[in-house]
């Protein structure tokens, strides 16, 4: 019966959805059908591995563009040849082994969930976080009403998942015609809300475009709802920032260049962005002089020897005084921590630095134990 | 009058036909745009001078020359010799995505014979430009096929082949920064006495590549490149490294919301565990890229020994010879500078010529 309704998905989504199945009749009941979800950590009471590992879910109408942003965001292609996605036609999920191991499901826009031979407990069952794209270039009523028989119907059965839309491509919008498409959306799913009578819904929005540094923030935002340990971070990056004097202090992950945490001082987007870039210049800078050494004798074993510690390091300052500065430290393979700091000089402060991010770098081994990685 | 004495000027010529794409790698080279910026740019009408500086005493007047029919005309009739006269390079500019191959070589010839006549020693750089057009498997035949050609119109209108240099171009990726950066060396007066320098402190710093790159432009001026290093897989490494620096600069400029012409870091310092980058201030107008083998004790003898020799170098940006004596006078007698800097301008594009 189970390999039955499997029939239609994709080997990789089989597996998965074979994984949800077993599972799910060990899982732990919900302890009263009208509970309050917690939103925070997006801990469900339903999922096998709850809390652990985030799972997120695209779904929006057709051409809305979800594999755009999947691909974009998880497997760095590059904006412009998203133009040569085709249709997606069944789930899609795919992985992201990070530090965190992310799993994406991709709905194909043109299906209708609610149709009982859907299996809702195996596609909704497990996920931490549901992303609704609007194509905001496009006419958007219809999705809004898709969105909201959604959000209405996941608040009686998983109330635990956070709801995110994303106002997609808004890079070709005025910036009047954006703000105002914005407020009208989010008034507009708002309003239906209140009305089905889902007061306080987990709903949150957001301005995307795959062609600048907006989708990276958003995704980080949402995938930050869903890392219960988000406030040992957060205070960790707090007490490194105010013993070291640092403005801005961001937690990134390298292959997505999703920030994971950041201190609590208010972030804005040109600091994510330069952070962004900067890891850019290291990456490329790093596999430009990182080549395989190996093939010369001897020179190279001993040379790796020697230094031992891989993780990277590295410092730009600059020359007019009243600028900041950057910092950026490997902190695994997958973590890297960057800093923006103030204005005093950097040779001052860098045994002060060097010692406080070595104590930080021991807290996240112990935040993130190495099997979880 | 002293003023432009002092400073050695250099009369580039760039020429193409319109939409060709003078203007756009003129704006990206030297006016901090980025390959997405230059969909802004219109067609440029008649000539447009930039006078730019260079590495302190190297004043580069790129005349970059309108490609419409009409513009062309007036330079090969009535401003014929206004333009063609004491031309140091001309940079000539192909579509390769043309459908006019014949229009655009007979434009050509009529251009380079007007440039025969007038300046018949300069040095002609042939850029193929827009390659991004062409698929990959048939880009380095079409580049032949074209550099074939070119090359027999040069011989026709008598230039020697030695006078002639191909390059293939794009705004969007690095063959940019690798042909101007030909150009540049070839325009830079005293490029060996600077390889010595450089060959030296390599020597003394025992570092595996150092990069000597102009500040405003990120282009390479010149390298050297030790021992191991030679084997280094990345063969166009250092025009990716003038576009990874262009694009921090504009990173930069960005979120201090400075010009990206304004933007400039004291140092950038990156360590892992398999080499260990540098890049700092070596004079007023040139930044040097040390990478050294993954020592701290070294790395950090270096960052020093480097700060030191900025001594050495800085007389290279404004005068060769009298060097010496232009640093033991320091500011205090700008007239008697000046006068020295003079006879020097003379001096030393003799000098140039036993260096070479």
């Amino acid at each position: 019966m189970v390999s039955r309704k499997l029939d239609g998905f994709t080997p990789a989504s089989q597996l998965t959805l074979m994984r949800y199945l077993q599972g799910l009749h060990e899982a732990e009941p919900p302890s009263s059908p009208n509970s309050q979800a917690r939103y925070h950590t997006g801990r469900l009471p339903n999922g096998r591995h709850a809390g652990s590992k985030p799972r997120l879910m695209l779904m929006g109408q057709k051409r809305s563009g979800k594999s755009s942003i999947s691909s974009v965001v998880f497997h760095k292609m590059p904006p412009s040849e998203t133009l040569y996605l085709e249709t997606t036609t069944a789930i899609q999920s795919r992985s992201l082994h990070s530090f965190m191991d992310f799993q994406v499901a991709e709905l194909p826009g043109h299906l209708d969930y609610f149709n009982p031979e859907f299996d809702q407990a195996s596609i909704f069952g497990d996920i931490g976080a549901l992303i609704w794209v609007i194509d905001a270039q496009d006419e958007y009523l219809d999705a809004i009403n898709q969105l909201n028989n959604t959000i209405i119907y996941l608040s009686t059965t998983y109330p635990a998942i956070n709801i995110e839309i994303f106002v997609h491509k808004v890079d070709g919008l005025s910036e009047d015609y954006k703000n105002d498409t914005f407020r009208d959306i989010i008034q507009r799913v708002q309003d239906e809300l209140s009305d089905a009578g889902y007061e306080n819904p987990p709903v949150s929005f957001y301005q995307t475009s795959i062609y600048n540094h907006t989708i990276f923030e958003a995704i980080s935002k949402v995938i930050q709802k869903l890392i219960p340990q988000l406030p040992a971070l957060e205070s960790l990056l707090n007490s490194l920032c105010s013993s070291c004097r640092i403005e801005k202090a961001f937690l990134f992950d390298i292959p997505s260049k999703i920030y994971v945490a950041t201190d609590t001082s208010p972030t804005d987007t040109s600091s994510y962005e330069v952070c962004s870039d900067y890891i850019d210049v290291i990456v490329d800078l790093e596999e430009i002089y990182g080549w395989d050494r190996s093939v010369e004798n001897g020179y190279s074993m001993e040379e790796r020897d020697e230094t031992g510690n891989g993780d990277s390091e590295s410092l730009v300052t600059m020359e007019k005084k009243g600028h900041n500065y950057l910092y950026l430290k490997e902190i695994n393979r997958y973590l890297a921590l960057i800093c923006l700091m103030g204005e005093d000089s950097p040779a001052e402060k860098k045994v002060l630095i060097d010692y406080n991010v070595g104590v930080f770098q021991e807290a996240i081994e112990k935040i993130f134990p190495r099997n979880d990685r | 009058m002293e003023r432009s004495k002092r400073q050695k000027q250099r009369k580039v010529l760039l020429m193409g036909r319109s939409g060709a794409g003078k203007s756009s790698m003129r704006s990206i080279i030297f006016s901090n745009y980025v390959a997405k910026d230059v969909r802004r740019l219109g067609a440029t009408v008649d000539v447009e001078h930039s006078n730019i500086r260079f590495m302190g005493n190297l004043m580069l007047n790129l005349w970059d020359c309108g490609g419409q029919d009409s513009f062309v005309e007036s330079y090969l009739s009535n401003q014929r010799s206004h333009v063609f006269t004491s031309v140091a390079v001309m940079i000539f500019v192909f579509d390769i995505s043309s459908r006019e191959a014949a229009a655009d070589l007979l434009s050509f010839a009529s251009t380079i014979r007007a440039l025969y006549e007038f300046s018949p020693g300069s040095k002609i750089f042939v850029l193929i430009h827009k390659m991004d057009l062409v698929p990959a498997d048939q880009k380095a035949r079409v580049f032949q096929q074209k550099a074939i050609d070119v090359r027999t119109t040069c011989e026709d209108e008598g230039f020697q082949s030695q006078q002639v240099d191909f390059w293939a171009t794009s705004i969007w990726d690095q063959s940019l920064y690798k042909a101007w950066t030909q150009v540049i060396y070839f325009l830079v007066p005293n490029a060996s006495a600077i390889e010595d320098m450089l060959r030296r402190l390599a020597d003394l710093l025992d570092a595996r590549e150092l990069i000597l790159y102009e500040r405003t432009t990120c282009l390479v001026v010149t390298h050297i490149t030790r021992d191991a290093e030679q084997r280094n897989p990345y063969n166009d490494r250092f025009e990716r490294i003038s576009s990874i620096l262009k694009t921090h600069k504009h990173s930069m400029a960005k979120h201090t919301g400075t010009m990206a012409s304004e933007v400039s870091f004291a140092e950038l310092q990156i360590k892992t565990g398999d080499f260990m980058f540098f890049i700092t201030r070596l004079t007023e107008n040139t930044n040097l890229a040390v990478v050294m083998p993954s020592d701290e004790a070294s790395f950090n003898a270096a960052r020093v020994n480097v700060q030191l020799a900025r001594r050495e170098f800085s007389h290279l940006d404004i005068v060769e010879k009298r060097g010496k004596d232009v640093q033991r006078q320091g500011k205090d007698g700008p007239a008697l500078e000046e006068v020295r800097m003079a006879d020097d301008g003379e001096a030393s594009s003799s000098g140039r010529a036993s260096d070479r």
